[in-house]
């Protein structure tokens, strides 16, 4: 599948309806989605028959590109329900069978799934709104729940921060990508029509 | 629910030790076609814990005559394959609960989703 035909499918995948701030909800778009999936899949074939987690999956825009690009089976994880089940109509709508999702807490599972996984992949929260470490937290248990690699993205600016916590927990770290992620206006507070914020692309990989 | 997914999830209530397998009551059990792929399936085995999917392969009334432990040489045993890959991909509990062995805490699944969240005091 070209990159081109990838984006304007995940372009038919319905976002938050009333994103929750708290949650820091913001939309994966087509385009960054379509980017990350296309690397993870032709440049090191990790997702086609892979056992592949999304952690934080939102309404599910890279969980479904990864089972449109043939993964064995992808799980979503997410704490809201309301997200979920717009995630669920995507799927149906899409009549993606190698999908499956479970609601929980990511930052509560610790290491219960401890290398279940092929790979994980996963747009976390950036940890700006009263939930500072958040980012972290999720790469934690990203980490402990892959057998091989993490796709993740996170905020250029912290990349010094990462690049430290990596070498702490002994994985390797590749910037993939500066992207840049258009955000648009999503709540009340956002003055400006839409922000563009730098971010990474990263894979981490055991060493 | 897909049957692979079940064989992962543990049960992570405050105290408990041992929250695993977690038992599943289904009110509502789909079976829903997915494209057979041998190489995934004979990927997945190894890493299964068996006697876990054929207890709820059972108890869904989908165990087919599956053996307690894997067969030897499944990579090259079609039929066999098949029959894991109905478990692992096609059975999906739809409605229904999953028990914590050790606790009794029930999670509910409802449109053929788990909800593994805790509440304050169980975390």
């Amino acid at each position: 599948m070209k990159l081109k035909e990838l984006e304007s499918c995940l372009q038919q995948v319905d976002g938050f309806e009333e994103p929750k701030i708290l949650l820091e909800q913001y939309p994966t778009g087509p385009h960054i989605a379509g980017c990350m999936l296309y690397t993870i899949h032709n440049t090191f074939n990790d997702i086609e028959n892979k056992l592949v987690a999304d952690l934080g999956c939102g309404c599910g825009v890279l969980s479904i590109g990864a089972a449109v690009l043939d993964a064995g089976l992808c799980v979503g994880f997410d704490i809201d329900s309301d997200a979920l089940d717009i995630f669920k109509r995507n799927v149906e709508e899409f009549e993606l069978p190698n999908i499956d999702m479970v609601q929980c807490d990511i930052c509560s599972i610790g290491s219960l799934y401890a290398k279940k996984f092929d790979t994980v992949i996963m747009n976390p929260p950036f940890g700006t709104k009263h939930n500072q470490g958040i980012d972290m937290q999720f790469l934690k248990t990203a980490l402990s729940m892959s057998k091989g690699a993490v796709y993740s993205l996170h905020k250029t600016s912290t990349r010094d921060h990462i690049q430290k916590k990596a070498s702490d927990w002994k994985v390797k770290m590749e910037v993939i990508a500066e992207l840049r992620y258009d955000l648009p206006a999503s709540y009340k507070f956002h003055k400006k029509k839409s922000v563009d914020i730098q971010v990474d692309f990263i894979r981490f990989s055991p060493t | 629910m897909k049957l692979l997914t079940h064989n992962m999830l543990t049960s992570h209530v405050k105290g408990v030790t041992n929250g695993y397998p977690l038992l599943i009551k289904a009110t509502e059990v789909k079976v829903n076609e997915v494209e057979f792929n041998p190489q995934f399936v004979s990927r997945m085995i190894p890493k299964l814990e068996w006697s876990a999917l054929i207890h709820a392969a059972e108890g869904l009334g989908y165990r087919q005559d599956l053996p307690s432990t894997p067969v030897s040489n499944y990579e090259n045993n079609d039929d066999f394959l098949h029959k894991v890959h109905r478990v692992l991909l096609e059975v999906e509990v739809i409605e229904g609960t999953l028990q914590c062995p050790e606790s009794g805490r029930e999670f509910p699944i409802t449109r053929g989703v788990p909800n593994m969240l805790l509440n304050e005091d169980e975390s």
